[in-house]
């Protein structure tokens, strides 16, 4: 038995030493989990996406809340697989007081999960599944970046502004994709045009032609897509190769030219597409961040550096609310609901169901640059169908 | 579906067909003839291609990237045979896929070191780069039409080497039985360094040609390992002619399925090959 009290011994002491470091955390640092992609297809935009957030910080005087960050990284390899295990490692074991990601939507949906059951305040930076900010939504959860369905809506209704009548749509079949087409046909029917087909091919094929010869077989008045990476390049040099660009119009949510125009060589020139960022933004803020961006890591920022700036913009807004205890997890919230976050895009709001109100661009490739041409939308809201809050 | 288009829709399944043989065709040496279960195939189609980035962006041609390519490859390809592959072929299989899975995640490794992680494109060649009007508003690009040719043009010299060439015949022999055929006075450890060679440059090759259509992008090489094993075990292991075939049926199944069945075009290759393997469980062309 005098090894049983031993221990009792022990754990009692490890216990009120907790006890001590508990409420000391009250001046302590403030613990920021960022799971984000460090490897595989997404890789660059997880840099991206921390970049950004640090940039941010730095800016702020290296702080949150007034408090030194301490940052606690996972890899999520973009893996809905490991997303669990992954949103465990930060929010169970790290303890952290925020988690920030990711740039994949399935992932997204698993951590949101984890921190939603652990009542762990939770930033989305970039996944754009609908669900999020929709059935799914909660106090806890949050998003700088934008819904499937923004940018497309958004599109839908710049087509039907064209004239165009008769549209077929395209995409992988895939959750992004569906969610960016039912976006884009609820605006442009709506003004009365009509989608005539939604074509869709599995996830991630990219052997285009058998559609190309369908819709050269269909001649509709433009064509919408939604492609990213890769495929989008792919795509949009073989719609060029099969002679379709002369004549018929080819539209896309913003993905499809982002990082892509350098692959698409003259292909991509002219290619009109809609996104919450653009090139060219004539609005001071953009101007002094992207210089930063520059300086700091000899690249150009993008919309997912953007969005993870605005990540960290807006828990500061939150932390700001709760005179910097990140404890204070109602007062946060409501800091972060209140909060105008003066954004490199244009200023924005966020929504009852955590998403932000914003402005759509729409931008024309131009080189590698997707310049702005006119905002499509101001101030647009996700419907935020099936969230209950 | 009216004629034209169907007509047209037959040229886009003749034509993915030829293009999958040609990925195929490395994949046909090494796994189906040699025997070595080779899951870095993929990793050598995206060296290829972005060895065409390189070199095209190095010397502004494709054509002299592909000169340049093919003799780094077939080096390439000599200098793992020697170092690692030589030691495996009395080996298990399953040593053979921990092998070539640990090569593909070194390669992936290196090319993200050396170029990046972005997305890059290939400009088609001048004189390829043109478009031949099919319907009032459809094209068809020559470069796919000479693609096609190429592959043509490779099945018949892949053929002829395997089934008529004295080479050939040391190749299909030392698969049989190594023992005897090393024990008739032919050094199979050579003839085998050149097949992996030939292999892996095959490979590379498909990578090039592919790299001004589909861009080059980190992971390309998974997409296309998985659809090469599939049309060697349809075309039946060893065969050539198997090969071409089965990546024909695939480029049809693919290209009309993706058309007439889009809720399950995801699926239907491999309907097909669960049909044929059930018709003929060792492949369409079983040698011998």
């Amino acid at each position: 038995m005098q090894l049983n009290k031993h221990i009792i011994g022990v754990t009692a002491l490890s216990l009120a030493l907790g006890a001590a470091f508990g409420t000391a955390r009250a001046d302590d640092k403030v613990k920021v989990g960022l799971m984000l992609p460090a490897t595989g297809t997404f890789a660059a935009l997880g840099a991206a996406i921390t970049n950004g957030f640090k940039q941010y910080v730095a800016e702020n005087g290296g702080k949150l809340g007034g408090r030194e960050v301490e940052y606690y990284t996972v890899d999520d390899e973009s893996d809905p697989a490991k997303a669990t295990e992954n949103a465990n490692k930060l929010i169970k074991r790290d303890k952290v007081d925020v988690v920030v990601g990711t740039v994949h939507s399935g992932v997204a949906l698993a951590m949101a999960k984890v921190a939603r059951d652990n009542k762990t305040l939770m930033i989305v930076p970039n996944a754009g599944a609908d669900e999020l900010t929709g059935p799914l939504c909660a106090p806890t959860l949050f998003r700088t970046s934008f819904t499937n369905w923004q940018p497309a809506y958004a599109m839908g209704k710049v087509a039907a502004q064209k004239g165009h009548k008769n549209v077929v749509t395209l995409t992988w079949k895939y959750a992004a994709g569906q969610q960016s087409v039912e976006g884009f046909k609820e605006a442009f029917e709506q003004a009365g045009g009509k989608v005539v087909k939604e074509m869709t091919l599995p996830f991630p094929n990219v052997e285009f032609q058998p559609f190309l010869t369908e819709i050269a077989a269909l001649k509709p008045d433009a064509v919408y897509v939604f492609f990213a990476g890769a495929g989008a390049a792919k795509f949009v040099k073989d719609y060029a190769a099969a002679g379709l660009r002369s004549s018929i119009p080819l539209y896309g949510a913003g993905f499809l030219t982002d990082g892509t125009l350098e692959a698409m060589g003259d292909a991509g020139k002219g290619l009109l597409t809609t996104l919450h960022y653009a090139d060219g933004l004539d609005n001071k803020k953009d101007a002094a961040f992207r210089l930063n961006y520059a300086k700091a890591y000899k690249l150009q920022p993008d919309v997912y550096a953007v969005q993870g700036y605005d990540a960290a913009q807006l828990y500061q807004a939150g932390l700001a609310a709760a005179g910097g205890d990140p404890t204070k997890q109602d007062a946060i919230i409501k800091g972060m609901e209140a909060a105008k976050i003066d954004s490199p895009r244009g200023a924005f709001t966020l929504s009852k169901a955590h998403n932000p109100v914003q402005d759509i661009y729409l931008r024309q490739a131009e080189g590698t640059q997707n310049k702005v041409v006119s905002t499509a939308i101001k101030a647009l809201a996700d419907p935020a169908r099936g969230c209950k809050m | 579906m009216d004629f034209a288009t169907f007509l047209i829709q037959t040229l886009n399944a003749l034509q993915y067909g030829l293009l999958l043989f040609l990925v195929a065709s490395g994949l046909t040496l090494v796994f189906g003839i040699m025997g070595i279960i080779n899951l870095a195939h993929g990793s050598f189609y995206m060296i290829g291609a972005y060895l065409a980035f390189v070199l095209t962006s190095a010397t502004g041609s494709l054509v002299l990237a592909i000169v340049l390519g093919i003799p780094l490859a077939l080096l390439f390809g000599a200098f793992l045979e020697w170092a690692l592959f030589s030691h495996l072929y009395k080996r298990d299989h399953l040593e053979q896929v921990l092998l070539t899975y640990g090569l593909i995640l070194v390669f992936e490794e290196l090319r993200s070191l050396l170029v990046g992680n972005d997305v890059h494109g290939v400009a088609i060649p001048a004189f390829l780069d043109a478009s031949i009007r099919l319907t009032e508003v459809m094209s068809y690009p020559v470069y796919r039409l000479a693609i096609s040719v190429v592959c043509i043009v490779l099945a018949v010299a892949l053929y002829f080497v395997i089934q008529r060439t004295r080479l050939g015949m040391m190749i299909r022999a030392g698969n049989d039985d190594r023992t005897m055929v090393e024990a008739l006075g032919i050094n199979i450890n050579m003839i085998y360094r050149v097949v992996f060679a030939l292999g892996v440059a095959l490979a590379a090759l498909a990578g090039m040609l592919a790299a001004p259509i589909s861009s080059v992008f980190p992971n390309m090489g998974g997409q296309v390992l998985i659809i090469s094993f599939v049309i060697v075990v349809i075309g039946g292991i060893g065969s050539v002619w198997g090969a071409l075939v089965a990546a024909l049926i695939v480029g049809f199944a693919d290209t009309f399925g993706k058309v007439l069945l889009p809720e399950i075009a995801g699926m239907v290759v491999y309907l097909v090959m669960a049909v044929v393997l059930l018709w003929r469980p060792e492949g369409i062309l079983k040698k011998g």
